[in-house]
């Protein structure tokens, strides 16, 4: 089981900003462990963002994304109370979906 | 077809105007460099800047750096740690069962606020002068039942093997946050470990006579293009203390001062240090003596 994102959101003229941090080992699958064999690779390939029931962001990732990597997204038009819901999958089929309300 | 004559260049007699012009050049550029070794003693004497250990670390890339970790540091990584610990910390374990709400960091069973702040410090239970994470250790095998070997299998993470160590570690220095630091320098044991944390810094060994002091005790020093804190100097101590744990960038992952001075050691050639050990504990007591006063920002940023 993955560990939690921590999402955060900030209402400011408008623009809500979400600001996310996944945890992830994104291993690229080229690199070498101790003992000389490839580390098999393992990142995160599906994001998606919904406010409320509707998708705002999608994005295929692939091996250049940084471990543990951070996310920006600003949206348009979200009201307080909605629901942010950021989810991901991974090239072993783990995935994590974390909601958080907008303040 | 012959090819059409070469011009001689560069070798053979030179035309007396062409001389003449070249001398003014020269002229020239020899002014440039007295004139701007007179004026812009910042730029010019490069080569002795190049040559000495010191730089003034104001330079382009140090700013561009200094820009990066700001804005890193908003979205720090070390946030995914500092929740792993606190879960942890919650969470039974052990043979005994049991969360770690229990554990006395010096404030006070359970109290976790504030306590990152007064540490090193004097424990009368373990009758020991204890940084946070040998206090950690103690209270895994106080509260939880652990062996010691078990508490500390896991005291540096590497990737999928994560160390819980470093997690509780991040938590609780975070709880700190914005406070000023203020280690026990009352009791005896705690005077005694500061002595020899002093002793250490200062004392040369190894295959290069390295000391601590070697690096960390003149300003504005580098190991290679990294400058490094003069630790001798309380603004430096504060703000190298105060900042660990920290989220490692080029690690991607979070580590302990227990791992800081470890390496440091290492770079110095020393004999691996022990997990826990006195050694260690006593530079921290130096250190975080020098950095008395200091505002705790930790957990930290690191390239």
């Amino acid at each position: 089981m993955a560990d939690p994102m921590r999402v955060r959101a900030a209402r400011s003229g408008g623009i809500t900003t979400v600001k996310i941090l996944m945890s992830h080992e994104m291993e690229t699958g080229q690199r070498r462990g101790a003992n000389g064999t490839l580390v098999p690779a393992w990142f995160i390939q599906q994001v998606s963002v919904r406010l409320n029931d509707a998708t705002v962001l999608t994005a295929q990732w692939g091996p250049a994304i940084s471990k543990n990597p951070f996310l920006q997204v600003e949206l348009n038009g979200a009201n307080a109370g909605d629901r942010v819901t950021v989810a991901w999958t991974d090239t072993h089929g783990d995935s994590r979906v974390d909601e958080i309300r907008v303040p | 077809m012959k090819p059409p004559a070469r011009q001689p260049q560069g070798f053979g007699p030179v035309a007396p105007a062409a001389r003449a012009r070249w001398r003014a050049r020269a002229g020239w550029v020899l002014t440039f460099f007295v004139l701007a070794c007179l004026g812009l003693p910042g730029l010019t004497c490069a080569a002795d800047r190049l040559l000495s250990f010191h730089n003034d670390g104001v330079g382009k890339a140090s700013d561009e750096m200094a820009r990066f970790h700001q804005e890193m540091l908003e979205d720090n990584p070390s946030e995914l740690w500092e929740a792993r610990g606190e879960q942890l910390w919650r969470t039974a374990a052990g043979p005994l069962k049991a969360d770690l709400t229990g554990c006395d960091l010096g404030l006070g069973a359970g109290v976790v606020p504030g306590a990152f702040a007064r540490l090193p410090r004097w424990f009368a239970d373990a009758r020991q002068v204890m940084d946070l994470e040998q206090r950690l250790v103690w209270c895994m095998t106080q509260q939880q039942g652990l062996t010691r070997a078990e508490a500390e299998q896991d005291h540096f993470g590497n990737g999928p093997q994560r160390s819980r160590l470093e997690a509780l570690s991040a938590w609780i220095a975070g709880q700190s946050k914005g406070l000023p630091m203020q280690a026990g320098i009352g009791h005896p044991e705690e005077q005694r470990l500061l002595a020899l944390g002093e002793r250490m810094f200062r004392y040369r060994a190894g295959s290069h006579d390295f000391a601590c002091a070697t690096c960390h005790s003149g300003d504005h020093r580098r190991v290679r293009l990294q400058e490094v804190p003069n630790l001798t100097d309380p603004a430096d101590a504060r703000q190298a203390w105060t900042s660990w744990p920290a989220y490692r960038i080029s690690q991607g992952e979070l580590r302990t001062m227990q791992y800081r001075l470890a390496d440091c050691l290492r770079q110095q050639r020393l004999p691996e240090a022990v997990y826990g050990s006195e050694l260690i504990t006593a530079l921290s007591m130096y250190l975080a003596h020098q950095a008395e006063g200091g505002i705790v920002t930790a957990p930290g940023l690191k390239r």
